[in-house]
């Protein structure tokens, strides 16, 4: 295959709040009347997926568009919470641009792209500006104008938000362009249909081969270039908060087609989840972050008490304030509550695994509005939270106005994706990857409300302007389903489906799954060591070993068979755990969601000596760790190998990340 | 928990389908009801037989996919949440549950208890949307809002589109989804221009899928998950009545 293997970032050159501006001044076009000559695939309707098929089509190209719900309108961006973060300004509290940049490349630790985080940072503001537009229905004052609050990592209120709903009313807005485009005819839309492999032709990305999960059809899609907006891998953990079907496939399969998979170790470990409670447990449920507003959390200061909590012996109003840990206001009084995600976690790790974890599995810590309540009375708090408290009310039976609500980290989202340029292509010709499928602009932590950000920066304003730039490169039309390389991958993809179905083994998809999750959980979830995760990749092969020799998958491949659905996408989650190790294994330092036990600040360090850190904290190591590992598939069992990718800083100075 | 499940099963849309029987026993009572259904599944599988078939994906009761009727009722008995957010805890030991798909005309069934709702996807391309070209709205604040306004557009633009609504009615009436998406954006500045265009389309559109009339029973506002008021049927009527004279008289 003719994948071109360097890493050329494409980066513009010029000053960095003026090369998208350059940029897009001098980026190829295509004529209005030669756009409808362009097929375009998107996979995906989530907010990147659905506002660039939406905006595609507008634009005049022929769009196909896929995803596997029963409804473009039911992607996962829906179950995002908070908010999304502009550099307006409304607030008049000292936020810009150049701000919400410098926020957002500290928040990931220094490992993001200077130029795509600055890109993102500006074409913010235009986002919010579409979304009313759209009759997305954000928080007012009475004065009539926006609404915003603060998240964590920033000390400016720049995040707009509606109610606790604002992925989903974000969602519905560009699903509601994307119904418009359909009905004009410029989108197709394939519903209930799952890629399950992208097609390179003369290293071009040139089709798709899908599965209809309604009919079991397998069928091949030709077009002039592919984008993949198929968000995630967080499930590979089983556990966490994404939906249910969210999956790595379409990601691992343009991987395996020479794709390059980009810092697969850095994933988010939200800290405000509903703790687990048993093994039956199929999902995890997150409170809003905007939680910590207002919220405090803490844990009892002896683990005795808290084993007394844990135990029914005590409840939490009997702690005196003086036997209470806030363990976040003390360690990082200028942020407090409000420190960022990563750090928020690994502090509730740290409080559990001293034996102060207040639920009955121990794992689990408070998070508490009675002083809130107590300064602005509950009727504010239900206005502001109200639907966030009748969420968990719903799950745990407990009322968080009467007493505090208990939470833990869990796997949330994934900063590493499929690596992309500045265009938001990979390197494979014409595969261009955006929102969370991509690693570009979180480097190895994300900040709140930032999510939302970048997948409608992505579909709305950086792909339509950056897409025509390969597009004009290419001759439409040129290739079609009847290509050698088509029918090829279809006969792959029946192949496989019949290797599952024909296994006819003793244990159901979802026991692997769980498995595989509880492994790398352990592993290679909030902390990570070099032997863990040595042990994680034998463990891993055995998995992958009885898998294939012992799954049962009932029915057959025609019509709808959920198990065969399943059982692909933990095949695939199996393979791609294991690039994942590899990373968490070359990646010899700790830097926002990857915590190397072996790397953390001790007591000896100038920095803890002088107080500017805490012992404890992530260590980085930017003068052998300062570049984006983009990993290339060499075969089933074969060790990935790395491509570096080195960052530039020429416009933030590298420091010492501190939210004291 | 012990329990005991009848189930409507359906091998594909064709099928007559019948209700079978299935033990659920040993059910920790801080599962989900989903939860309940994959360990239910799980044994199932192992045991060699098919699995029950049912939409599911957020379980956090927003995507609104899951769509069971439980005990005769779509999603639960209790107000305000989706088939997802059902816990055991609100059974008793040795319950027997009926579990059957949300049933209408226009939602025929795909398999087992999963139905298709494109119908609600080609209402809203019939007019549920404000037309906006990416790139050319001018400045977020340039129209101000009174947030009496945004909420009610807000109580109205908090549809999952999970159509509970349609399944409780007798009619199986999409009115309540419709007035829903119509009042959402009705009453907000931005979706004035396209208003007689939104409801004729959508409303013409809701007709030709099949659905029934709404009667003013309010069935669909009692299984609301997201406790939609039934005040916005009545708000589409008048919208609807005048859109359709404009239309005449033009």
């Amino acid at each position: 295959m003719a994948s071109n293997g360097s890493l050329d970032s494409a980066i513009p050159g010029g000053e960095l709040s003026e090369k998208w501006t350059n940029y897009k001044s001098k980026a190829n076009l295509i004529n209005p009347a030669n756009k409808r000559k362009y097929k375009i695939i998107v996979v995906g309707t989530g907010l990147a997926g659905g506002s660039a098929a939406a905006t595609l089509s507008e634009l005049g190209y022929q769009v196909d568009c896929f995803c596997y719900q029963d409804s473009p309108r039911r992607a996962h961006s829906i179950a995002a919470q908070g908010g999304i973060n502009a550099a307006k300004n409304y607030q008049n509290d000292g936020d810009s641009v150049y701000r919400l940049f410098y926020d957002t490349i500290k928040g990931g630790d220094f490992r993001s792209r200077e130029a795509n985080v600055h890109r993102l940072a500006e074409v913010s503001v235009n986002i919010i500006d579409q979304c009313v537009a759209q009759g997305v229905p954000f928080a007012r004052e009475y004065g009539g104008l926006l609404d915003n609050r603060s998240f964590g990592g920033a000390q400016v209120s720049r995040t707009f938000y509606a109610r606790g709903q604002t992925g989903q009313q974000l969602l519905i807005g560009a699903y509601q362009a994307l119904e418009k485009e359909i009905a004009k005819g410029g989108v197709t839309m394939h519903k209930r249909t799952e890629m399950l492999d992208l097609v390179v032709v003369d290293g071009h990305a040139k089709g798709i081969i899908t599965r209809n999960l309604q009919t079991g059809e397998v069928s091949s899609h030709a077009a002039d270039c592919v984008l993949l907006a198929t968000g995630g891998y967080g499930n590979v953990f089983f556990l966490s908060t994404n939906a249910m079907g969210c999956n790595v496939m379409a990601a691992f399969r343009a991987h395996k087609r020479g794709a390059y998979m980009a810092n697969p170790c850095y994933t988010q470990i939200h800290p405000t989840c509903i703790p687990v409670s048993g093994d039956y447990q199929s999902k995890l449920t997150l409170m809003s972050e905007s939680l910590r507003n207002d919220g405090r959390i803490w844990v009892p200061k002896s683990a005795e008490t808290a084993k007394k909590i844990r135990e029914g012996q005590l409840t939490a109003a009997d702690v005196a304030e003086e036997d209470r840990d806030y363990y976040l206001e003390r360690k990082y009084p200028s942020f407090g509550n409000l420190a960022p995600r990563d750090i928020a976690s690994r502090s509730a790790k740290e409080a559990c695994d001293e034996g102060r974890g207040v639920a009955k599995t121990g794992l689990g810590v408070f998070l508490d509005f009675s002083d809130a309540i107590e300064r602005l009375g509950e009727d504010t708090i239900r206005a502001r939270y109200g639907n966030l408290f009748q969420m968990y009310e719903k799950i745990t039976g407990d009322n968080p106005y009467k007493t505090p609500m208990m939470i833990y980290p869990a796997v949330h989202y994934t900063m590493g994706g499929l690596w992309v340029d500045y265009n938001l292509m990979s390197n494979v010709n014409g595969l261009h990857v955006l929102g969370e499928a991509n690693f570009s602009d979180h480097g190895a932590n994300r900040l709140g409300a930032s999510a939302l950000m970048q997948g409608l920066a992505d579909g709305y304003f950086v792909i339509p302007a950056t897409l025509p730039n390969y597009l004009a490169s290419v001759e439409p039309g040129t290739v079609t389903t009847e290509a050698q390389e088509f029918v090829e991958a279809e006969k792959a993809v029946k192949d496989r489906i019949e290797k599952l179905l024909s296994i006819n083994g003793k244990r159901a998809v979802d026991s692997f799954h769980r498995e595989l999750g509880l492994l790398i959980w352990d592993k290679c979830g909030m902390s990570r060591s070099k032997d863990g995760l040595e042990e994680a990749l034998e463990r891993l092969s055995e998995i992958r070993k009885e898998f294939w020799e012992n799954v049962r998958i009932p029915g057959s491949g025609e019509g709808v068979n959920m198990e065969l659905e399943k059982a692909g996408r933990v095949a695939d989650f199996i393979d791609f755990a294991e690039v994942m190790i590899h990373d968490a294994l070359d990646r010899e330092e700790s830097c926002g969601g990857h915590f190397r036990e072996e790397y953390q600040f001790t007591k000896n360090d100038e920095d803890v000596k002088s107080g500017y850190t805490n012992e404890g904290e992530a260590k980085r190591r930017d003068d052998e760790y300062c570049y984006v590992s983009a990993w290339e598939y060499k075969g089933p069992g074969e060790k990935p190998f790395l491509h570096k990718e080195e960052l530039e800083f020429e416009n933030v100075e590298l420091a010492v990340r501190s939210y004291k | 928990m012990n329990l005991t499940l009848k189930v409507w099963r359906q091998a594909h849309a064709n099928d007559t389908g019948s209700i079978e029987t299935y033990p659920a026993n040993d059910i920790p009572e801080e599962a989900s009801f989903l939860e309940m259904l994959d360990i239910v599944n799980e044994r199932i599988i192992e045991d060699g037989g098919d699995p029950i078939h049912f939409d599911h994906d957020c379980r956090e009761g927003i995507c609104g996919m899951c769509s069971l009727t439980i005990n005769g009722v779509p999603h639960t008995k209790d107000s305000g949440i989706t088939t997802c957010q059902v816990h055991m805890r609100k059974f008793r030991e040795g319950d027997t549950i009926w579990v059957e798909p949300f049933r209408a005309r226009a939602f025929p069934i795909v398999k087992d208890l999963m139905t298709d709702r494109s119908a609600f996807d080609r209402i809203i391309a019939a007019g549920g949307y404000i037309s906006v070209r990416t790139g050319s709205a001018p400045d977020a604040n340039s129209i101000p809002i009174s947030k009496d306004d945004a909420n009610d557009a807000f109580d109205a633009a908090a549809c999952i589109g999970c159509g509970a609504c349609v399944a409780a009615c007798k009619n199986a009436s999409a009115m309540l989804f419709v007035g829903a998406k119509a009042n959402h954006l009705n009453k907000l500045p931005q979706g004035e221009p396209e208003k007689d265009k939104r409801v004729l389309g959508m409303v013409r559109q809701m007709d030709a899928e099949g659905f029934g009339n709404c009667t003013n029973q309010y069935e669909c506002e009692g299984v609301c998950p997201k406790e939609i008021s039934a005040d916005v049927i009545a708000k589409l009527n008048r919208d609807y009545a005048a859109a359709a004279t404009r239309e005449a008289v033009e």
